[in-house]
């Protein structure tokens, strides 16, 4: 039975530069009791599908064109209290972030109690019963008890449980699902798909649910729809679009997906991409000036060490020393890094990684344990030129794109700043040319220099950071999760230069990421972290092949695993 | 430099005054009050102030349009025979000087001492935080009531009315620069956890050049803001203490001290010696207020 | 803290304002009976000892002699205290009464035209001086129609220790206006301030969420945007009505009405110290209190500062 159909739709939002088309030509049928997933990169006009079908359009969003249709009625243009009462009783919907969709001065049960007497004519002690009925079945331990709890005593994991049931709680036939597990960990993200799966299977609902990530389609999805700026691309039965797809964007977007199962040289790039940008002109090492000498001093077996790293946060103070309690963020870690190699740094949220990645580079310092880079003991050091002089050999790419520039400032600027810091240049004739090669060189073009950084995508800005991190002829180049935040397709273009970088310039690195297909893509030797202690550390075919820890394992398992490899790039 | 004039028109920010008729309005009438009181010596039909100039004879007539009055005091006169006009385009110089300069001494206290707190945190944080907290706790007039009243009792008497313009400023500042303080440190927290800050100090850059380059220029959005808006309180406040007696003599009078001096003659008749810096007052407040809600919704990036 | 750093200040200003003795006594007292009056006013003791003993009388609410009106300070105030009070707490109901449903009603309509016409009369209202309005009421209601008193308090009712303008005509009529004034400027920013917050509220993803799950919108406008507004304004407001006492001032000034206000003013005027001192300690010890009962008030509201 056909619950849901659209026919045509079409989303735009005018604004002064004139109308931007979020969807069109938009067709979609739900069959009762089948999951089925839109999926498309950020721009795609995935989620004001979602939206436009229950009318929650954000201002000044409008849907022209298209019809509707709720189990063979129009929906549509219905008037506000018609809408309303389809919302929550007939259709439900699920948002992204689980902190920011509860209300956080009220219990849960006030607000599974109100959802259900607005719809369903029963007094407010069946409606308590039928919740605490509801938090079972979605997998909250003693729901009687936490009940009466608020939002922000549950986890994340819980919360979108949470938020699930009262999506649920007036018994809608349709749930559409908008990015739902995307702020969750890997592991946590399972166990909600396996709950969704679950609760499809017994109460027949029909679910859309929209994300970037291939992996959850694969994992859970019936049918799938391919979105590319707001054209319907493909639509097929998840075997089909995984497997044999026919769109060629589908295919490069299958293929940009890093593999969990088998290493490539490079990443394969996703065809439709207007970033492209300026090819990268090739150097000669030998006499440009990112080869020069760079006194880097006599060579080392380990270029990098770290000795029982510790660092800690006060979570209950106290005047006795004693009675203080303290969350090991990163708890005697200790690992070499051979100069030349590529060394992954892997783990859940929570687990360390970032705060190791900032304690080699001085941004924190640690409370107990050494850092050992090129024989200087770093956490000795103190300011000063020699102190700067070693600091400079290491440098940091960051994770969010808009966060990690300065907006005010130029990006030639941008560039130029640590050059003229730490004045390795002889004249500001010297200093632009190097930054002009060095935007060349990542693929921007010179004439990115005299922009500002909200002119560009993250992609883009990425680059930017690749750049400033290049500029002071860096011997060693820390990425902490510098893809993360990007797009598939963009990805693959960022993490391709880098691995372009590493080899041309035979930079030693430190790659930071929780996404396991993407460290065996990269890493040579990887090391796993759970909650601030390193659990294991092995050569990446080692670890994917044969994990010797029970996380290890795990995290391994829950690596999705796209049907079968692409019948052609 | 024709580029740079290219991306100001094409801006969101000029665009969205140029469709504001309230606006450019408002805009205008600034400046227009600005410039007349700057250059007041050569707008004004008389000095005021000039002794020679004014004639007890000419005092208390009307304005020029009612009965008893001349086209030659065109909004009247006051109880000196001063030209009403004269002395509000002299008096608005007055509060507007002690309006920006106090707004100007406020802010630069206040984005140091927000700058360091903000990004600093611990102790310095806490310290500074709490002296910003018990100012805070006094209300601005009380605040520039208690200064002047020190200085007022420090000062030989005599002196006071001289200086008086200076300690008004000062007293006004010195209520005001709370507001900056705690914007500032707040924007300044935020910018501190953001990764380009990271960036810079992983190249090695100093604290103090990582404050003042990176993140000063973040910060001045909502700083710009305040400042609109606290001119007019500023405005205000001079106004009111002046009224109350206790800022700028009628040597060298503001609007609040015409209004103040003209508050005697309210009730019998001649009610233009107070209405007119008045209305004067209120319009440049107006205007001014105008300006700063305009622009505070501008730049709010999520109304964008 | 706050208190001991108010203390401080106006411990100060007995010390180094003015010299006391001067003020007190007539010209022709010999320097022999000053230096007599000196020392029985313990002004010859070491600082801290003098400092010791200023607050320790403070606490007893005892502050000396006013220079100039030559009664002891403490009942100064204590007469004052009620004409200020009364008038503050009318204007506070006034402005809450009036500015928090104004506001709400601008978040949730916009773009109406009921709305621009609120934002322009707050507009027009943060921008009038609090004694221009007076000055203008004055005007207006009392010289031009003659229907309200243009100062004083009218007839006041002895209850004990207490003065009430309250249970007479002429104190209601007195109290209209300034109090109209004093809440004027107070109502304009809760407006604001409530529009502000209400429309950053009603923009938040459990709004939508709530919205999505097909709640009323009534529901949606008042049990969860309204509270969720209020939490974070209730300290502003706090603040808002600790700084009517000092905006008291400038309606007393204007309306003549005999508060703590005027009292302080013309201490000013004239440079007497024991008022103005004490006058920044009850000033402070209000604040203090204020924001004591707003920091319960917020623990009461907001379950996240109750757990840890």
């Amino acid at each position: 039975m056909t619950l849901l159909k659209i026919e045509g739709m079409r989303v735009e939002f005018p604004s002064r530069r004139g109308s931007v088309v979020a969807a069109k030509d938009v067709n979609l049928e739900l069959a009762s009791g089948e999951i089925l997933g839109i999926v498309g990169e950020s721009g795609a006009g995935k989620s004001t599908i979602a939206n436009a079908v229950l009318d929650l359009l954000e201002p000044p969003g409008i849907m022209p064109q298209g019809k509707v249709y709720l189990e063979g009625n129009r929906i549509d243009g219905l008037p506000i209290e018609e809408m309303r009462k389809i919302r929550g009783k007939k259709i439900g919907m699920i948002f992204q972030d689980p902190l920011t969709s509860l209300n956080p001065l009220q219990t849960i049960q006030e607000q599974l109690i109100e959802t259900i007497t607005t719809h369903l004519a029963i007094t407010e002690k069946e409606a308590l019963i039928r919740a605490i009925e509801l938090l079972e079945k979605v997998g909250i331990p003693e729901p009687a008890i936490r009940i009466k709890h608020y939002p922000h005593q549950f986890s994340g994991g819980m919360r979108q449980r949470v938020v699930i049931a009262l999506s649920l709680c007036a018994e809608p036939n349709i749930i559409l699902a908008d990015e739902p597990t995307t702020a969750l960990d890997v592991s946590i993200q399972a166990q909600i798909l396996d709950l969704m799966r679950k609760l499809v299977k017994e109460t027949k609902v029909g679910m859309i649910i929209i994300t970037h990530d291939m992996g959850v389609i694969s994992d859970i999805c019936d049918r799938v729809m391919v979105m590319y700026r707001g054209d319907v691309v493909e639509v097929g039965t998840t075997k089909k679009i995984l497997g044999n797809p026919d769109h060629p964007y589908t295919r490069s977007l299958i293929s940009a997906v890093p593999r969990p199962d088998k290493r490539l040289h490079r990443f394969p790039l996703v065809e439709y991409i207007e970033e492209a940008g300026v090819p990268q002109k090739s150097i000669d090492i030998s006499t440009h000036w990112l080869g020069k000498a760079r006194d880097f001093g006599k060579k080392q077996d380990a270029l990098l060490r770290v000795k029982n790293l510790e660092m800690r946060f006060l979570t209950v103070n106290s005047i006795f020393k004693s009675k203080r309690k303290y969350l090991h963020a990163v708890d005697d870690v200790s690992f070499d890094i051979k100069e030349g190699e590529v060394f992954g740094l892997v783990g859940e949220s929570g687990s360390g990684k970032s705060t190791v990645a900032r304690l080699i580079t001085g941004i924190y310092k640690p409370h107990a344990g050494n850092v050992i880079f090129n024989g200087h003991d770093l956490t000795k050091l103190g300011k000063g030129r020699d102190a700067n002089k070693v600091r400079r050999q290491m440098q940091m790419i960051f994770q969010d794109p808009f966060s990690s520039l300065n907006g005010r400032m130029r990006v030639g600027d941008i560039v130029a700043e640590p050059i003229k810091f730490h004045k390795l240049a002889s004249s500001n004739a010297e200093v632009k040319s190097i930054v002009n090669d060095l935007l060349d060189h990542v693929g921007l073009g010179v004439i990115a220099a005299k922009k500002f950084p909200h002119e560009f995508s993250g992609g883009q800005r990425q680059r930017i950071s690749i750049a400033r991190a290049l500029a002071t002829r860096p011997r060693f180049l820390i990425c902490d999760e510098p893809t993360s935040a990007l797009d598939v397709s963009i990805q693959a273009q960022v993490l391709n230069l880098l691995k372009d970088l590493q080899e041309e310039l035979s930079l030693t690195m430190l790659f930071i990421s929780h996404d396991l297909p993407v460290i065996r893509q990269v890493c040579d030797r990887v090391a796993v972290m759970k909650h601030g202690k390193l659990l294991e550390i092995a050569e990446t075919e080692d670890l994917f092949e044969s994990p010797k820890t029970d996380y290890s394992k795990h995290l391994i398992e829950l690596m999705p695993r796209l049907a079968s490899t692409p019948a052609s790039v | 430099m024709s580029d740079f004039w290219r991306r100001f028109f094409d801006n969101d920010l000029w665009w969205s005054f140029k469709s504001s008729p309230l606006v450019v309005i408002a805009f205008v009438i600034t400046i227009v009050i600005i410039f007349s009181s700057a250059f007041a010596t050569f707008v004004a039909p008389y000095n005021p102030f000039d002794l020679a100039q004014f004639d007890l004879m000419d005092s208390l007539k009307p304005p020029a349009w009612m009965e008893g009055g001349t086209s030659k005091f065109f909004l009247g006169t006051d109880d000196q025979g001063r030209d009403v006009l004269s002395t509000i385009l002299y008096g608005s110089r007055v509060s507007l000087l002690v309006g920006f300069m106090s707004v100007f001494f406020a802010m630069v206290i206040g984005i140091i001492v927000g700058l360091i707190a903000g990004y600093s945190g611990g102790w310095v944080d806490a310290l500074l935080m709490r002296i910003a907290d018990v100012q805070l706790s006094f209300p601005a007039i009380l605040i520039a009531l208690l200064v002047d009243g020190v200085v007022r009792g420090l000062l030989p008497k005599g002196s006071h009315d001289d200086l008086a313009v200076y300690v008004l400023i000062v007293a006004i500042a010195l209520s005001f620069w709370v507001q900056y303080a705690r914007t500032v440190r707040s924007s300044a927290m935020i910018e501190r956890t953001k990764e380009y800050v990271q960036a810079a100090q992983v190249i090695g850059l100093p604290q103090p050049l990582i404050l003042f380059r990176h993140i000063l220029p973040n910060v001045m959005g909502p700083v710009l803001v305040i400042a609109t808006i606290q001119l007019a309180l500023a405005v205000i406040t001079e106004a009111t203490l002046s009224f109350l007696g206790v800022g700028v003599p009628p040597t060298s009078p503001s609007l609040g001290t015409l209004i103040r001096v003209g508050n005697d003659y309210l009730f019998s008749g001649e009610w233009w010696i107070t209405v007119f810096p008045g209305v004067a007052l209120v319009v440049l407040v107006l205007a001014v207020n105008i300006l700063g809600d305009w622009l505070r919704d501008a730049l709010n990036p999520k109304l964008r | 803290m706050v208190m001991l750093t108010v203390a401080l200040i106006a411990f100060a200003l007995f010390q180094y304002v003015g010299d006391p003795v001067a003020n007190m006594v007539g010209q022709d007292t010999s320097v022999a009976d000053r230096e007599k009056l000196k020392q029985d006013l313990g002004l010859n003791d070491p600082i801290i000892k003098q400092f010791g003993h200023f607050v320790q009388n403070a606490i007893k609410g005892e502050f000396g002699q006013s220079y100039r009106l030559r009664k002891p300070v403490k009942e100064l105030i204590a007469e004052r205290f009620p004409a200020t009070l009364e008038l503050s707490i009318l204007s506070a109901i006034l402005a809450l009464l009036v500015g928090i449903p104004m506001g709400v009603y601008t978040a949730l309509h916009p773009k109406s035209w009921v709305s621009q016409g609120f934002m322009t009369l707050s507009l027009i209202g943060i921008s009038l001086p609090t004694f221009l309005i007076g000055i203008f009421l004055i005007l207006f209601f009392g010289v031009m129609l003659q229907w309200l008193p243009t100062f004083g308090r009218g007839d006041t009712v002895d209850l004990g220790w207490w003065t009430t303008g309250l249970l007479t005509k002429s104190g209601w009529k007195s109290l209209i206006m300034p109090s109209i004034t004093l809440a004027i400027f107070q109502m304009t920013l809760i407006v604001r301030l409530i529009r502000a917050e209400m429309l950053e509220v009603l923009r938040s993803d459990y709004i939508k969420f709530a919205r999505a799950r097909g709640l009323h919108e009534r529901s949606i406008s008042f049990s969860h945007a309204l509270k969720n507004t209020l939490v974070p304004v209730i300290t502003i407001i706090g603040l808002q009505i600790g700084s009517l006492i000092a905006f008291a001032i400038i309606t007393e000034s204007v309306f003549q009405w005999p508060g703590m206000g005027l009292l302080f003013i013309q201490a000013i005027e004239e440079v007497d110290i024991p008022i103005m001192s004490a006058y920044l300690l009850l000033i402070a010890l209000v604040f203090v209190v204020i924001n004591l009962v707003v920091d319960v008030l917020y623990y009461a509201i907001d379950p996240r500062l109750r757990m840890s």
